[in-house]
Parts: C-alpha cells; structure tokens; sequence
C-alpha cells in the first residue's frame, strides 16, 4: 500500500506531518494521529464534526463534494468556500501533501 | 417497531432492579443478559427512541463487523435487538438525561432532569459517547447569552411572544420553529448558509410564502459576532457568502445545527475517569463505585476497542455481578439458551 503524506494545521496552529495510508480517509488520518477532531459518526457523513479548511492550493484537486455532503455541511459552522467534512476525502496519489485546517469544534 | 415498547412519561418514581443509562445498542443488548438472570430493567435516553447512535447518526448506513450478521444498517440493529429483548419487558423513559446518582439505604436513586425518579440495586451507565445535545456554534461570548437570549432549543414557546428572533439552520428544527414561532413574535429572521434546505419540501415551501409575503426575513449568510450587555442580545454581526458583513438588530437568537455528544452530568458522579470515559475492571466493567457499572463506548481499560461487540460482551459480564449484588440469597447458575428449559421459558420458546 501506498503511504502519501498529509499536513494538517490544528486548532493552535500547530503543523503535523502525517503518515496517510492510499485510500484512507482524511479524517481516520487525522484521528488515528490523535489530533483533536470529534468526527462523532465515524465517517458516515451525518454528523459535520470532522470539518476543515482545505488549502486554496490543493483545493482544485479534490473531488467536489457531493449533495450529501453539502447537506451535512450545514450543520457545520464557521462554513467557508474551501470547507469540507475530511470523512468524505480519501488520500490518493493526486493529493500526496495534501494540506488542511482544523476547523473549530463546537460544543 | 418502538410503539410497541413500554414507556413512560416524565415523572413519578419507579422502582427496578438496574436502571441502564442509555438504550443504544449496548444497552438494548444488557436487557437480554440481565433479562436471563431475571433482572428487570429501567432504560434512560435523552433521544426519542431506541437506538443510539446507530438511530441518531447512521439508520441507513450499513455496519459490516456485528457478529453473524455480514450486513445490517444501525436501525436494522436496533430492530433486531428490540425483537431479541422483548420476552424481557424493559421499560424506557425517553427524551430525558439522567442527571443525578446518589446512594440509597439499599440501592441507588437515580433521578432524570425531566422529574423521573428510578430506585434500583444497580446502575448500568450505557451512554456511548455522552448525551446528543445540540451544537453551539463557536462564536466568541456566546456563552454569556446562554439561556437568557440565545436558545439552543424551544422550551417554552411563550418565551418568544413579541421578541424579533433570529432563527440559524436550514434543517428541520430551524423551519418548523420560524412557522410555529411567526405568529407570536415580532419578527423573524431566518438566516442560513446557502439557498437550500434540507427539511421537509412542505415546510421549505411554507417558510418561502411567508418570506414572499414579507411575513419574515430570509438571508444567506452566518452569524460571525454577537452584541449586547447583560445577557441581552441586542446585535447579530451576519457576513454573506461575498464576505459583506451586517449588523441586524434582534432579542434572541435560536442556532439549529444539529446534535454533538458530551459527556454531561455523568461526568459528575464521582467515578473514576480516563480522558472523560469511566474507568472499569474488565471482569465485570465495574466502575471505581460498586453497583455502578459501565459498558460500551463510554468506558476504558486496557486494550479497549470501542466496537458493538465489545459492549455486548461487556453486557454479559456485568450482569452476572449486577445478579450477585441483585439476589445476594441466589445461587448463579450459568446456562445456555441452546439446553436450558429455564432460559427458554424466559424467552417464550414453546
């Protein structure tokens, strides 16, 4: 399996180097690594609580969300254009180095 | 498949032997196990229903790792265990949170924020990743106008008569409540993130012809900073997609962005926590207080995997320690449903 890597920047600003396996979700990368997302339902996109900011570079790279996700996107905050639910992200060659924000957790 | 089950309204005192805090899959399954022991059970879950997280989050989303069972979705599971309790009679209190936990003469009082009082010998605390209670967003001194201008839920609708609301969401809770909440309020103003709503097309059609008649507001947008003094909201900052922000003058302002989990007042029993999951022995997932017990997703211990079907073995061990602290004159006596008429009388197997 191919291992790609992923930079995360946390809630303090923080910068992470991750390990990100092909075909793994962003949110399981970031999860498995400890930072602190909620990501609640496990990558079933139906909660919103593993939302990030994704980098404007990388940005033209990913898939486009889907209505699902856009949907759950609403029940997110904070929601800005590079805005996703890293859940619905899975690491592929195309977005080795891929680059997100921790977007605020609420309460 | 739940208006079968046996429920009961808020308040008055019940008297069980283990009352089990949370009907998600776990705790659904603990009735079984607790059931053959001929324990009685009490279930205690702030959601509506049965189910948990598997109800609330994904009842559509397929599950592939549940012993037996290649491919069930979270409701599928939750219909089944329902059907695998039901010789057991559970009773369910729902939409309440067990707030407090205190030790009786015999046995322990468990109350809920709803007036519910429940006596039992033992308590199982099933409650997953906490109680769903609704997101507050991450805005900067919301805090401070917390239950006084800035609602995350409707209590009392009369708490709105004459005030200019600013309802957040495109759900349903954010439309249902700007219909219902129009006729006595000043004003309102809904304001959402984009042109779509995902509540039902009867309610995004009502809201539209009221916005078309000019009966309340409709904006696009987020709510970015709060103004006011003494916890009164006097301001709502809202910037628009374009990045415009504006200032819109109201008395309360209403989020709706769904439900996240916390721990709540469970937090506060006085057992043992490790990064807020209780702590418990893994023979019989008790916790640091005896006769309180907890299982699932909640609890931790060495090499705990937060998987169904660990809480369901977690539910096996801790009644037969919830039996010994429950019939303390009783023999246990180990049995299989394969052989044992006994068991199978329990279960209604003619």
């Amino acid at each position: 399996m191919n291992i790609f890597t992923l930079n995360v920047t946390d809630h303090d600003g923080g910068e992470h180097v991750l390990e990100a396996p092909e075909g793994w979700r962003v949110m399981e990368v970031i999860r498995d690594n400890g930072l602190k997302i909620k990501a609640e339902c496990g990558g079933a996109c139906a909660c919103a609580t593993c939302h990030v900011y994704v980098d404007e570079a990388w940005l033209s790279k990913l898939i486009p969300p889907n209505a699902d996700e856009e949907m759950m996107l609403d029940d997110a905050m904070m929601v800005e254009p590079n805005s996703r639910l890293s859940c619905q992200i899975l690491m592929n060659e195309e977005l080795n180095g891929l680059h997100v924000m921790l977007a605020p957790n609420p309460e | 498949m739940s208006s079968n089950l046996h429920t009961h309204e808020a308040g008055g005192t019940h008297t069980t032997d283990v009352v089990i805090v949370g009907a998600g899959p776990v705790g659904l399954f603990a009735v079984f196990e607790l059931g053959l022991l001929n324990l009685k059970c009490h279930l205690v879950d702030i959601l509506n229903r049965p189910g948990g997280q598997c109800a609330e989050l994904y009842p559509e989303k397929p599950i592939y790792d549940i012993p037996a069972l290649p491919i069930c979705t979270g409701q599928e599971l939750t219909d089944a265990l329902l059907k695998q309790i039901s010789p057991f009679n559970a009773e369910y209190h729902f939409n309440q949170m067990v707030e407090g936990l205190e030790k009786t003469a015999d046995g322990w009082k468990v109350t809920t924020d709803s007036g519910t009082t429940i006596l039992a010998k033992v308590v199982v605390i099933a409650a997953g990743g906490g109680s769903f209670v609704p997101k507050k967003p991450p805005i900067k001194g919301i805090e401070a106008f917390e239950e006084k201008s800035v609602f995350y839920a409707v209590k009392k609708r009369e708490t709105f008569r004459g005030k200019k609301l600013l309802i957040v969401g495109g759900g349903d809770s954010a439309l249902d409540w700007t219909l219902n909440l129009h006729e006595i309020a000043e004003h309102i103003t809904l304001v959402h993130r984009r042109d779509e709503f995902r509540a039902a097309p009867d309610s995004v059609h009502k809201m539209r012809a009221l916005a078309e008649a000019g009966k309340i507001d409709l904006l696009f947008g987020q709510v970015t900073a709060l103004e006011g003094e003494n916890a009164q909201l006097e301001k709502v900052m809202i910037t628009d997609n374009e990045k415009n922000t504006t200032a819109l003058t109201c008395n309360v302002l209403l989020p709706f962005f769904g439900l996240t989990m916390k721990l709540g007042p469970v937090a506060n029993f006085g057992l043992n926590l490790h990064e807020n999951l209780i702590t418990v022995d893994t023979e019989k997932f008790e916790t640091s207080v005896p006769e309180i017990f907890a299982i699932g997703d909640i609890n931790s211990y060495p090499g705990k995997l937060k998987l169904i079907l660990s809480g369901f073995h977690e539910g096996a061990l801790m009644a037969q320690q919830a039996f010994r602290y429950c019939r303390p004159g009783e023999k246990l006596r180990f049995q299989y449903t394969t052989s044992s008429t006994d068991l199978q009388k329990k279960l209604g197997v003619k």
